[in-house]
């Protein structure tokens, strides 16, 4: 595939490792924000090719695992209600509530679909008149202009029976959390490429002249993931905490100003509980007074919602980086992907469960996973 | 029955059935209306001695089995119920799947398939057009495997409890007296081989299933393996073990196979073959090919010594032309499967959980 | 959050308003919102994300990033080959050129 496979060469990859190598004297700690290219460092034990010293902190850049548990409860008590469509994405359908998953109330009876797009929800409403359809409209800023489109041609094409259930999480205010908590070891950042080529890259300077921080706007495959980690080596040892943007294919400064008109319209800053971390000012958008209508925590008054986190699970922590999985308690026993305590376990790009594979490996034999 | 049976497929009226363009409860029933549905539907698609004698068994002739009969041949049987949705989509039907899948189950056992049966549970409303499709679809694979369907039975369930329809097919067949497949385990050292590209099923499954719809010229790849597997087994006796990688994809059959043994699984990810555009539809989907489903391929275990037999006897089969040597079994890291990325690092390839979803991270 | 995956655009169209595309993503074909993009015409890429168009992919970028890769690979085996060195052996001495300051 062309734009793709150029930046998978393994030659160039052990080379642009190489790199690292050579100029790295001391350790260093980066974290990357988005759970994509978690994943892709994962999938291509892409960390096993960087030397020792440069240790990457998996960051909270996973909407699945941020979704406030209070919004994941809201989720099941709206799908279980009958005569509701509820669409999602793929990654929500595991992540556990208070009591139970998506996956659980589709068995119990209710109509939960997986949609690939925000579009494909609103074609059901389109088809189905007689029924309630929401959409799950979860996700950072890369997937707020979707979103938004979804909710504005409802409104222009009158169709009354959709509605969202807003979630979105925000990347700037999480790099604030992640600097600001006690115990940050978190040295650079790798800023997530795909948010950037909507909201570009101007939010970040400020961030990286108030925490002495390199950021470096990355992106997600191998040869992208290795320069973005380079480039914050190189400013890490030359004393730099400068924005660059290692991805200008995609990435402009200004970033794509039609969709953060569009944003602009559809949504509004709000404070949003992230999952395991707390509350966050500021750090989420929730559907404008405009578009009241379409909200589904307004339409589906579901009350009594309470919140019941295991007690056990220490997903935030990892998700500030301030431990690894294997050092909760749960990890491995009373926690696993078939019986996930917290979001972070769930599916792939959770870091517990990247760990969970990777780490029994390391018991193993001798394979370092970081 | 005496006759070419007529060709359902090119019925001028859409429904063989008079009066009933789609199913009925009574259908089920076993009355005259079940009768009419196995005499005009079945019965000419599947058309055999056995089964038009429609006994409540298929008692088969003696002449079906071997010479050899009785001197050390065992017998196969296996059963498989087919659930699809959609039920007809490129490269195939839940009609061909039912009969491959079942005669592939018999294969990895080495067995020459002989007879099949075919249960139905169709659900009330079925649009009968599409039971002729599906039905002549099993026919023509039943053809193709040189298998016979020889028993059946079909129920109907009121609407909105069913699938629209249903299949579980059993077969019999019968292993060599001279097999040697499945004498010994899988030992550190044995070779893995795969026949060809994977995740070709379910990739055209995807692309027709709903909210996740692309153009994709991809087909399944259903097939019956018995073929090349007596290939196989011709060019290399010793092969250890043979097993077809369905639901679950490679990942679960790998990951099956030392699941709580003394042995592990190295394979590199570079060397299994995949379709680019299969690899495209994964792209998009954010789907794993190692997990997405098969029905036309198989994963061998053979000893080092018959590897490049085995491989050259599969590439020279039809059905096995991008076949590839992908790892071995080993006494490292017993019970976990091992990937090797083109980037020198390793990975563990878990066995999926469940459903392959979607995501958007 | 992140999936994105690249793609050409094989046609353009208004659908009741909204700019829609087929995208061809190495051989799979989709519908995809182009709303986001309207300066992209056929023939461009684009990075696609749930169903709809974020950016352009601008060729001359790509270009010189791949170019960058790879001669970050020629330095790197020139520089082993002077020491006499094996490409992964010893981190060489003298270190990379500093990475270029962002051009936008």
């Amino acid at each position: 595939m062309k734009h793709l496979t150029e930046y998978r060469d393994s030659d160039t990859a052990r080379r642009l490792a190489a790199g690292i190598s050579a100029i790295v004297t001391r350790p260093w700690a980066i974290m990357e924000v988005c759970g994509g290219q978690m994943h892709s460092i994962i999938r291509n034990a892409l960390d096993q090719l960087l030397p020792p010293e440069v240790e990457l902190i998996h960051g909270p850049g996973c909407p699945v695992c941020v979704t406030p548990l209070e919004m994941i409860d809201r989720a099941l008590a709206i799908a279980a209600l009958p005569g509701t469509i509820f669409c999602s994405f793929g990654d929500m359908l595991r992540v556990p509530g208070s009591h139970g998953d998506l996956f659980g109330v589709k068995a119990a009876g209710g109509d939960v679909r997986v949609v690939y797009s925000p579009l494909d929800a609103l074609e059901l409403a389109r088809r189905h008149p007689d029924r309630e359809v929401v959409f799950f409209a979860i996700g950072f800023e890369t997937t707020a202009p979707a979103n938004a489109m979804a909710v504005r041609l409802a409104e222009g094409g009158g169709v009354k029976n959709f509605s969202v259930l807003v979630s979105h999480v925000l990347v700037p205010p999480a790099i604030r959390a992640v600097m600001e908590s006690p115990g940050n070891r978190v040295q650079a950042f790798l800023a997530a490429g795909h948010v950037c080529s909507v909201m570009g890259t101007r939010q970040y300077p400020p961030l990286c002249a108030r925490y002495r921080v390199p950021i470096v706007v990355t992106g997600f495959e191998p040869l992208d993931l290795l320069e973005g980690i380079r480039r914050s080596v190189v400013q890490l040892e030359g004393g730099k905490h400068e924005l660059e943007n290692a991805y200008p294919r995609v990435v402009t400064t200004e970033g794509n100003t039609t969709a953060k008109a569009v944003i602009a319209e559809v949504f509004e800053p709000c404070d949003r509980t992230w999952r395991g971390i707390g509350a966050i000012p500021e750090s989420g958008w929730k559907l404008a007074e405009r578009y009241a209508p379409f909200d589904a925590e307004r339409r589906f008054a579901v009350e009594g919602i309470v919140t019941a986190e295991s007690p056990l699970c220490r997903a935030g922590d990892v998700l500030r980086g301030a431990i690894k999985p294997h050092e909760c308690s749960a990890f491995g026993r009373e926690c696993t992907p078939r019986t996930p305590l917290g979001a972070t376990m769930v599916s792939g790009e959770g870091a517990c469960a990247a760990y969970y594979h990777a780490g029994r490996f390391a018991a193993t034999s001798q394979g370092e996973s970081r | 029955m005496s006759g070419e049976p007529p060709d359902m497929t090119r019925m001028a009226c859409p429904s063989p059935l008079p009066h009933h363009e789609r199913i009925v409860l009574g259908h089920g029933g076993g009355g005259v209306l079940t009768r009419e549905l196995i005499e005009k539907v079945f019965l000419p698609a599947f058309a055999n001695s056995v089964l038009a004698g429609l006994g409540d068994s298929g008692v088969l002739p003696a002449e079906w089995f071997s010479p050899a009969r009785g001197a050390g041949e065992r017998l196969a049987f296996s059963t498989d119920a087919f659930v699809v949705q959609p039920l007809v989509f490129p490269g195939g039907s839940i009609g061909s799947l039912a009969v491959n899948g079942t005669v592939n189950d018999l294969a990895m056992s080495g067995a020459k398939p002989l007879a099949l049966s075919a249960a139905f549970i169709l659900e009330e409303g079925l649009d009968v057009e599409l039971l002729v499709r599906v039905v002549a679809d099993m026919a023509e694979a039943a053809r193709t495997a040189g298998v016979a369907i020889v028993t059946g039975d079909t129920k109907v369930v009121e609407r909105g409890r069913g699938d629209g329809l249903s299949i579980t097919t059993s077969g019999v067949g019968l292993v060599p007296a001279d097999s040697r497949l499945g004498t010994r385990p899988p030992e550190a050292g044995d070779v893995i081989l795969v026949s060809g590209t994977v995740g070709d099923h379910g990739m055209a499954v995807m692309s027709v299933r709903e909210g996740l719809g692309f153009e994709a010229p991809i087909q399944s790849d259903s097939a019956a393996l018995h073929g090349m597997v007596a290939d196989l087994l011709a060019a290399c006796p010793d092969v250890v073990l043979l097993r077809d990688p369905t639901r679950g994809g490679l990942a679960m059959t790998l990951g099956e196979l030392v699941a709580g043994k003394g042995i592990g699984i190295e394979f590199d990810e570079g060397t299994v073959p995949v379709d680019p555009v299969v690899a495209a539809a994964c792209e998009i989907l954010g789907l794993d090919p190692l997990q997405v489903a098969n029905e036309g391929k198989l994963v061998a275990v053979v000893p080092e010594a018959g590897a490049e037999g085995a491989l050259a006897a599969l590439r020279a089969h039809p059905l096995g032309g991008k076949a590839a040597r992908i790892g071995r079994i080993v006494a490292d890291h017993p019970g976990l499967v091992v990937a090797r990325t083109p980037y020198g690092g390793t990975r563990i390839v878990p066995m999926p959980l469940g459903e392959q979803l979607p995501r958007i991270c | 959050m992140c999936l994105a995956v690249p793609g050409r655009i094989e046609s353009i169209r208004e659908d009741q308003g909204t700019r829609m595309g087929k995208v061809n993503f190495g051989g799979v074909v989709r519908d995809v919102c182009l709303a986001y993009v309207p300066e992209a015409v056929v023939g461009d890429y684009t990075i696609v994300h749930v169903g709809f168009a974020l950016s352009r992919i601008d060729e001359a970028s790509a270009l010189e990033t791949l170019r960058t890769f790879a001669e970050m690979g020629i330095l790197e085996e020139g520089l082993a080959e002077i020491r006499g060195e094996a490409p992964d052996d010893e981190p060489v001495l003298c270190p990379l050129p500093p990475a270029e300051a962002p051009r936008r």
